[in-house]
Parts: C-alpha cells; sequence; structure tokens
C-alpha cells in the first residue's frame, strides 16, 4: 500500500509540472504583451510616470520579462509555489485576492455535485438492473440517455427561460438571497446557499448522473450473472443481502473510479454554468481573465482548477485501492 | 463481410443438395449479422433516419431555408414564430395552410415592439417556391422547399435584427454538424495511430504514451479550451478559424480514443494469427494496418460515434462563449449567444429554438452508437 501511495504521489508530481508548463505556453500564446498594457493601464489612471516607471521594473524584475521563456516560467513556477499568484491587471489587485473565496466555493459545489450524483444515480442504477425491462427501468434508461445528451449549459439555459417566463423572475437565480450576498459567513448564510444550490447541483451533475446510471446498471447486471451470486442466493442469503453486500461492492468499483474522470467534466460544466447563470465562481472570473489577457490570472486558475483535479484523482485512486483488495495487491 | 449468405444466391444455382440445407440454416455473413441486429434496434434505426434527415437538411440548406443566413426584415424586428393556420378569422376551413401578415405596433406604456395579425389577407405557404437567389455547389438556383406568398414567414420566430431564426438555425446547423465530423475524423486518425502504436510496442513508449494521455485527460477540457481558443489570431478569417477551432477540440478529444485503441491492440497482438503473421516476416506496418487495424475497426467507429456529441458540444460551448466560430459564420452556439442575455429570453423565448436542435443531434449520435454497441457485442443474443 505505501509503495502504491508513493507511485502515485511521484506521477501526481510530474503531471503537475506537465500541466504548468502546458499553461504557462498556452497563455502565454496570444499576442500582447503584459507590460506594455499595465502601462497602458496605468496611463490611463492618471498615476504619475515615475511610479509607473518603477511598477513596471518591479514587475519586469519579478515574472523576469523581456528574457526567455525558460526564466519566466521559473520565476513564475516559484512564485506560485509560495502562494503568489501573480498580479491581475484587469481588476488591479493580486490574483490570490480574486480566486480564493470563488476557487473554495467552486470546488466545494463540485465535490457537491459529485456526491449528489452517487446519492441519486447509485440507487437508480441498481433499480434498474434488478428490475430489469420492469416500466422504472424503461423510464430511467430514457431519462439517463437523454440526461446524457443535453450539455449543463443547455440545461441551464432552459432553467433561465423557466424561471423567465413562468416565474417572472427579472434577474438570474444566484447561489444566495440578496440580502446574504455580500454578508459574512455564517449559519444563516450557509441555510440559505442550501436553499439554492440544488438547482446548481442539479444542473451541472445532470450529464454525469445521466451517465453513471447507466455505468450502473450495466455493471451491475454484470454481475448479477455472475456464478457466485447463484451461490449466494443457494446459500439462502437475502435479496438485501445478495444485493448490497455481493453485487454492489464489485459493481460499484468502476463508479469509484470514474471519479477520476467525472471531477474534469463537472468543473468544466460548472464553468460554463457559473458563466450563464452568473454565479460567484471561478467559471467568470476565468472568461475574463482570457478575454482580457489577463496572464497570471488565467494562468494560476488553470493550475490550481488542475490542481484540484489531480488531487481529486489521487483521492479517488486511494479509495478504490481501499475497497478493492486486487488493485492494492497487485502493487 | 464480402461472403454472400448462401440462402440468397441465384436460384439457377446446380447445386440442390447445398441450397436445401442452407435453407434449414440460414448463413449470414458478419457486416449482415450486424446490420440485423442494428435493425432490431428501434431507437437507433429512428435515430439514424433522423441523423440522415438532420445532415441531409443542413448541408443544402440554402434549399430547405426559406431566407438566406443574413437576410434582414426591418419592420419584423423580434416578430414571435409565425403558426401556420387552417381556419381564418370568419371561421373558413382552407385546405392549404396559411399565414397572416402582421403590422407592427408598439405598447405605449412600455414601448414593447407588438405585431397585430392583419386579417384582411391570407398568404397561403406554398411548397418550391421562386425567392431569394443562393450558390449551392457553384450551382445558382433560387427554389426554395417553402415561402408564403406574398408576405415573410418565420416557423421558428426571428431574431434581435430581424432575421428568420429557422433559416439561420439550417445554416449554423452545417457549420456544427460538420465540425462534430471533421473533429471526430482528426481524433480517429490520432487515436488510432497513436493507440496502435502504444499497444503494440509497449514498453517504455507505451507508459510515456498513457502518462500523456493521462494529462490529457486530467485537465478540465473547457477551461483549456478556452484559453486555447484566446491563442488563436484574432485577424484571422472565419473560414481559418472554424477549422482551426475543430482541430483544437479534437486535439483535446483524441485521448479517450487512443485508450480504446490501446487497449485493443494489447489484446490482439499475442492472438495466433498475428504471431503467424510476424513469423512468415510480416513487418510491423504490415501487421499493424493488415491485421490490427481491421480488427479494431469496428469497436473504433463504435467509439467514435459516442465521441462526435462531445465535438459537437465543445463547438456549442465554445462558441456560445464567443471564442469559437466567428461571425459572420453562424454555428448553434452563436444562434444561442442571444438567449443568454436574460433581458432578450424572456421577450422571445423562441431564440431557446437552436438549443433543441443541439439536443436532438446529440441524442441521436448517442442512439446509434448505443444501437452499434449492442449489435457488435459478441455475447448479445441474436
Amino acid at each position: 500500500m505505501r509503495t502504491y501511495i508513493l507511485q502515485r504521489l511521484l506521477q501526481m508530481i510530474i503531471v503537475m509540472i506537465v500541466v504548468m508548463v502546458a499553461s504557462f505556453v498556452i497563455v502565454e500564446l496570444p499576442p500582447g504583451d503584459f507590460l506594455t498594457t499595465l502601462r497602458e493601464q496605468l496611463t490611463e489612471q492618471n498615476v504619475d510616470p515615475k511610479v509607473i516607471d518603477s511598477t513596471v521594473a518591479m514587475y519586469r524584475e519579478r515574472y523576469g520579462l523581456g528574457e526567455n521563456w525558460f526564466i519566466r516560467f521559473a520565476k513564475w513556477a516559484w512564485s506560485l509555489m509560495k502562494g503568489d499568484m501573480g498580479y491581475s491587471m484587469q481588476h488591479n489587485r493580486p490574483a490570490s485576492d480574486l480566486i480564493g473565496e470563488r476557487l473554495s466555493l467552486t470546488l466545494w459545489i463540485s465535490v457537491a455535485t459529485l456526491v449528489f450524483m452517487f446519492i441519486i444515480a447509485i440507487p437508480i442504477g441498481m433499480l434498474s438492473a434488478i428490475k430489469q425491462y420492469s416500466a422504472w427501468d424503461h423510464a430511467f434508461t430514457f431519462l439517463a440517455l437523454l440526461g446524457v445528451s443535453v450539455p449543463s449549459f443547455i440545461t441551464a439555459l432552459v432553467f433561465l427561460l423557466l424561471s423567465v417566463t413562468m416565474m417572472g423572475a427579472t434577474s438570474v437565480a444566484g447561489l444566495f438571497s440578496p440580502e446574504y450576498v455580500t454578508a459574512a459567513w455564517s449559519w444563516a448564510k450557509f441555510v440559505d446557499l442550501l436553499k439554492h444550490v440544488w438547482v446548481i447541483l442539479f444542473i451541472v451533475g445532470l450529464g454525469d448522473t445521466a451517465s453513471t446510471i447507466r455505468i450502473m446498471r450495466a455493471k451491475m447486471l454484470d454481475t448479477l450473472g455472475e456464478p457466485y451470486i447463484d451461490t449466494a442466493r443457494m446459500k439462502g442469503l437475502s435479496s438485501a443481502k445478495i444485493y448490497f453486500r455481493h453485487a454492489l461492492r464489485v459493481a460499484i468499483n468502476p463508479i469509484i473510479s470514474s471519479i477520476g474522470l467525472r471531477f474534469p467534466q463537472i468543473i468544466s460544466g460548472s464553468t460554463i454554468v457559473a458563466i450563464v447563470l452568473t454565479l460567484p465562481l471561478i467559471g467568470p472570473l476565468l472568461l475574463d481573465a482570457l478575454r482580457g489577457e489577463d496572464v497570471y490570472l488565467a494562468c494560476s486558475i488553470l493550475v490550481l482548477l488542475t490542481l484540484a483535479l489531480i488531487i481529486g484523482n489521487f483521492l479517488a485512486d486511494l479509495t478504490l485501492a481501499w475497497l478493492d483488495p486486487r488493485i492494492r495487491l497487485e502493487s | 463481410m464480402d461472403q454472400i449468405a448462401l440462402a440468397e444466391r441465384a436460384p439457377d444455382q446446380p447445386d440442390l443438395e447445398t441450397e436445401e440445407r442452407a435453407e434449414g440454416a440460414k448463413q449470414v455473413s458478419f457486416g449482415r449479422l450486424i446490420f440485423l441486429r442494428f435493425l432490431r434496434n428501434q431507437a437507433a434505426v429512428v435515430a439514424a433516419i433522423a441523423l440522415i434527415l438532420i445532415y441531409l437538411v443542413t448541408l443544402a440548406c440554402p434549399f430547405f431555408a426559406p431566407y438566406g443566413p443574413t437576410t434582414r426584415f426591418l419592420d419584423m424586428v423580434a416578430h414571435p414564430p409565425h403558426i401556420p393556420r387552417f381556419i381564418d378569422a370568419e371561421g373558413q376551413f382552407h385546405l392549404q395552410p396559411f399565414v397572416y401578415a402582421t403590422v407592427q405596433e408598439r405598447d405605449p406604456k412600455t414601448m414593447q415592439r407588438k405585431y397585430s395579425p392583419n386579417t384582411a389577407q391570407i398568404h397561403p405557404l406554398r411548397l418550391f417556391v421562386r425567392a431569394e437567389e443562393y450558390t449551392f455547389l457553384f450551382w445558382r438556383s433560387d427554389l426554395h422547399l417553402f415561402g408564403a406568398e406574398g408576405a415573410a414567414v418565420f416557423l421558428l420566430g426571428a431574431d434581435t435584427q430581424g432575421r428568420d431564426l429557422l433559416s439561420r438555425i439550417l445554416f449554423g446547423g452545417r457549420i456544427s454538424t460538420t465540425v462534430g465530423l471533421i473533429g471526430v475524423a482528426i481524433s480517429l486518425c490520432l487515436g488510432i495511430i497513436i493507440g496502435m502504436t502504444s499497444g503494440y510496442l509497449g514498453g517504455a513508449v507505451d507508459s510515456v504514451i498513457q502518462r500523456g494521455i493521462e494529462v490529457l485527460l486530467s485537465f478540465p477540457s473547457l477551461p483549456l479550451w478556452m484559453a486555447l481558443s484566446l491563442a488563436l489570431p484574432k485577424h484571422w478569417n472565419a473560414v481559418r478559424i472554424f477549422l482551426l477551432i475543430t482541430i483544437l477540440l479534437s486535439i483535446v478529444g483524441w485521448g479517450g480514443l487512443a485508450r480504446v485503441v490501446r487497449g485493443m491492440t494489447l489484446a490482439l497482438k499475442s492472438e495466433e494469427y498475428v504471431l503467424a503473421s510476424r513469423m512468415s516476416g510480416g513487418d510491423t506496418g504490415w501487421i499493424l494496418l493488415r491485421h490490427i487495424l481491421p480488427a479494431n475497426l469496428s469497436y473504433v467507429i463504435v467509439a467514435a460515434t459516442l465521441a462526435v456529441p462531445g465535438i459537437i458540444l465543445g463547438e456549442t460551448a465554445l462558441s456560445f462563449l464567443g471564442l469559437g466560430i466567428q461571425p459572420p459564420m453562424i454555428s448553434w452556439g452563436v444562434l444561442l449567444q442571444d438567449a443568454q442575455k436574460v433581458s432578450f429570453l424572456s421577450q422571445m423565448p423562441w431564440l431557446i429554438a437552436p438549443a433543441f436542435f443541439i439536443m436532438a443531434t446529440v441524442l441521436a449520435f448517442n442512439f446509434i452508437g448505443d444501437g452499434l454497441r449492442d449489435a457488435l457485442d459478441p455475447y448479445s443474443k441474436f
């Protein structure tokens, strides 16, 4: 087990380095120069020319601008590791200030979506398999296929349409009631969040829930056809015991191992849903940063999102190794 | 595939005994078996027909669309959809559907546009009308599938600039559906080449490629697409951007396909017939092309069918955010941009119509992919 964890940790670090280089290159690709933009921006704000010069010089020094890309990358990577995410030119604030709460909210919502997905999809998938070809099975199979085909931003748009035409809403549903938007975190604010968040979870999680239902149903059907299930039946075990102790334990493995692939999709989904519904998540910030060529902000967001994903995958792998002795013993 | 079913041979077959035996146990080729299995799945067949229709209509959109994509009707801005009527204002029944022309008014209080029908004259809808001229595949014509006599007809309403939404959806569909096919073709090439190399060579090459794919798959695809699409030069023309966006979508999307191909190759390379080929002196290229690729192909086609929706949705999402296809080129995502604004949507709910076309296309691909997968499953009953 220890070698397994160490192996995975090493792999994570390598992936992270590749991701950092890739993000940096991608974000550096568009034409346009950070310093020129910064200078223009400061000039517009009628800042004293001397201050402009010193600010620009400071950034040139700090990020090694004007030097070759390798040094620039090393400086950026080093400052990122120290927790300094650079400076947002659009917002005139350090990037970490902007990312902070939005990122944590995004991650919480993604994790909540994942949990929501499990709670909905596993029982439905099991039910569909146990009562194969029943009316329930047909209904859920159809709904699942529909759910797989509808991208989250279209669900969000339909939701927007319904709330605008049916309920006469003039603004978009947010995460909080108006009185709590700027309030500090408190129990009341949390309860208020719970009241609003389920819609978001539903919209973001619909596609993945649907495909999890399909996988769960297929795996459960496979497992129920295994000889050891017949053995269990012949031993006279109760149906509940057969389904939960014998079938579910094996059938759930592909679902757990697919968390690693679900998480990026959920993050992508929440990005665009947040843009459509203007939620205070990381999505709109990233879009603005990319549009405004806000290099360091965009880059940091990309890296942090991927870091969250890699950690998520790592945890999923650990869970899988803990659940399935075959994986644990192999390494 | 080319093995003809014995029962289907010409009746003047000399060997009567063989024919009799064939009557007893009908023999069908592998390809035909898959086809027959596919036909049994009604949902997949309906989806296949629907998809053929979607592609036909969007490819020949200048004919099926009543107007051009940029034709503006300035007095019909934000016009709600016309519903073809059969019964006129006097309660008389007409066999041929018709529409009323409308007059634009302003609500004196809210200043909102209102359209009231002018019931004095009916405008029957006709098939094969001569209207705007267009060029389709070097072929000039002015024939359109339908149109109203003496009036404009917007079956799905008009947008904020007085353009027919249905026509724009058909023209946009041409781009959106093509992106899916071209994108998957590129993904398929990359996936097959890289997947086969990885699976067949094994060892260090395999590990490096697999780790590479893991890195690719661990990026959240949408943020990555967003970042990449902004790296495209802005001054390029729309066609170039379109091609680059397609390439970009497939570059992020080939990882899954490569994994499928690798798994298949890994299983196949230890088969006896591959070994036999190698022993008789077949080189790697020959074995891969002649023995492993054909055996892979059917599963790869299923995986590719199921990958098309991802690429179509990727393009739609990017264009929807304004990072994909650039005007004057239109795609379903570009059309949905208008629906993003709450103020537009509340007054013109029909702007969401492109979403249903996207859903129909994606649903069709998923049904067909499912049907193909079931048909190819060697363990499925027949």
